[in-house]
Order: C-alpha cells, then structure tokens, then sequence
C-alpha cells in the first residue's frame, strides 16, 4: 500500500523534500494576502477599535498550537499501533512548531488582555488550559530528548502525546464549560461566524498560511531528524547532498 | 484604503504597542524557527558524515590491524561498496 510504502524514513524523505518548499510558498503568498486583508482591507472593531486586529494572529497560531498536538497524538497511535518508524520522527519534528505556536497563542493573548481586560493575565479555564499545552509540547521535547536509544525515547514521547491530547478538547471547549473571562468561539461547528465577513475572511486566510508554515517546517526538521536516525544506512550515505557535504568539509 | 495615514496606520488607534508587540513578536519567532530549522539541517548532515568517518575507521581497523594501530596517517577515503 502506497501509504506504508511512505512510512518508510527511506521513502519520505524525497517526498518531504519535494513538498516542503512548496507549501512555504503557499504560506508566504497566503499570510501576505491574510495580512493585506486583515490590515488594509478589514475596517476597525464597533467594540475594540483597532486593537481587534490581533486576532489575525491570535486565533491563527491558538488553533494551531492544538491541530499541531493533535497530529502529534495521531502519529503516535500510528506508531504504537504499527511500529512504524516514520512515527517517532513526525512526532519529534512536529513539537518545536507546536511549543513555539502555544507560546505565541498565550503572548497575543496577554497583549490583547491588556487593553481589553485590563490585565495581561488570569487563571482562567482557557488560558490555564493554554498554559498547560505548552508544559506538554516542554515536557515531550524535554523526555524525548533525555533518553538516549530512539525506540525507547520515541515509545515514551508517544504515551506522553496520546495522554495529553485529552487537554485540547478541554481548551477547545474551556468557554462553554467554565464562565471564563474569554470570549467565546468566533467560528464555531455549529454556529454561523459571529463576525463581519472580511474580517473572516483575513482570520482565515491567516490561519491557513500558518497551517501551512507549521506542515512546511516540520516536514523540513524532519528530514534532518531523518538523516541523524539513519546515518549509519547506505541510502543515507550516499544522498548527492551527503556527498556535496562531505566534499565542503573535507575542503575546510 | 482604510487608513489615511502611514501614521495613523502605525498608532492603530492608541493600540499600536499592543497591534504590533504580537505581530512583530510573532513574525520575529517564527524567522527565528526557520534559521534554527536551517542550523539543523547542516547539523544532520556533519552527523552523517562523522558517522561514515567513523565506519570507515572501523573497517580500516578490521582490514589492517596494524597500520591503523601504529599511528601511521593515512588517507581514509569513503568507499561505499566496502561497507556493505
């Protein structure tokens, strides 16, 4: 099957290789429209005035940081389940991009608290909660990191992302289940968006050029991760780019 | 155009400290992560190539015990049907 078939470190990272480039220029072409749209096209908040704009980055990255740890948790079972390889790496490669997106989600959330609640934080449901994910994007790099044979740091990396993956449906519905200081969801499943169809407009186009980011960097990182793991493999070796290295060092 | 002046764009209502400090912040990080992302890659690749030199000592070691004892320098070129 094709999807086993790419399952293999030795098969994905061509392909990660083709398709990480790619997706940066979507990125890139897709925040400059986002940000166009959000700033230069979107007019000023009834209730917030300007200071409304930072949910183009807010809401972009805070998703994120949640999709992200959910495709952690889903490599994870994968490679639980099936022992595949590719698992362990994709799981690894995704979690600096997710830590760096709960961190920003909580630093635009503190710099949008400020002028609207009047404090940059509180112990709130949602953001306790956001603050909580970014201890287990710390905590998986942290574990994975201190235990040296891969199969063993991967197995343990995989328990800790299927285990805290219970923590983002508890921020995602955080606002409905606590009376919190948050607003609510701005989109929602059920719900019609709440907001003014530009404004949408921009939130999404934003959200999707840093969906994008976050598939392009990790799929880059995890070719890097992809040659330490096999560096004692043949194919590795004798990569065109492997050789061109070794000829540059071998010139210094 | 919705702003009528590249100051009024950059004050953002009185916000602009706020406006700003996330998105600078934001772009800022995430230009970071792409540089260090870079940094890995050349990392991964001297990783690979202090693993090849290392095999191709060891294989030195099992062919001629010896000279590779003895301290004699000697140029250790990659074969890669050798180490198979």
């Amino acid at each position: 099957m094709k999807l086993f078939h790419y399952a293999a470190p030795q098969h994905f990272y061509p392909l990660a290789g083709r398709l990480w480039p790619a997706l940066a220029v979507l990125a890139t072409a897709l925040a400059l429209a986002g940000l166009w749209v959000g700033f230069m096209v979107a007019p000023s908040d009834a209730q917030q005035g300007q200071a409304y704009r930072i949910i183009y980055i807010h809401v972009p990255v805070s998703w994120l940081a949640m999709i992200i740890y959910l495709a952690m948790a889903f490599w994870s079972v994968l490679g639980l389940v099936f022992n595949t390889r590719l698992s362990g790496l994709m799981t690894r490669a995704l979690a600096p991009t997710g830590a760096l997106l709960a961190f920003l989600s909580l630093w635009t959330g503190a710099l949008w608290g400020k002028p609207m609640w009047g404090t940059y934080w509180v112990w709130d449901a949602r953001l306790t909660s956001m603050l909580i994910l970014l201890f287990l994007y710390l905590g998986y790099i942290a574990l994975t990191s201190a235990i040296e044979d891969p199969r063993r740091s991967d197995r343990a990396g995989a328990l800790v992302a299927v285990v805290g993956a219970v923590n983002v449906p508890i921020i995602y519905f955080s606002v409905q289940w606590w009376n919190t200081l948050h607003q609510g969801a701005s989109v929602s499943f059920t719900q019609s968006p709440r907001m003014a169809s530009v404004m949408l407009t921009g939130m999404l186009l934003m959200s999707l050029a840093v969906w994008l980011y976050a598939a392009a960097i990790a799929l880059w990182r995890v070719r890097s991760l992809i040659l330490v793991r096999e560096s004692h493999a043949l194919w590795v070796q004798l990569l065109p780019e492997v050789q061109a290295h070794r000829t540059l060092r071998g010139a210094t | 155009m919705i702003w009528s002046s590249a100051s009024e764009f950059w004050s953002m209502g009185g916000y602009g400290v706020y406006v700003w400090g996330s998105m600078g912040v934001s772009a800022a990080l995430m230009a970071l992560e792409v540089m260090l992302t870079r940094w890995g890659r050349q990392q991964a690749l001297d990783a690979v190539c202090e693993a090849m030199e290392a095999q191709t000592l060891d294989a030195e070691a099992v062919r001629d015990p010896v000279a590779s004892s003895s301290g004699t320098t000697r140029q250790t070129t990659f074969n890669p049907g050798a180490v198979t």
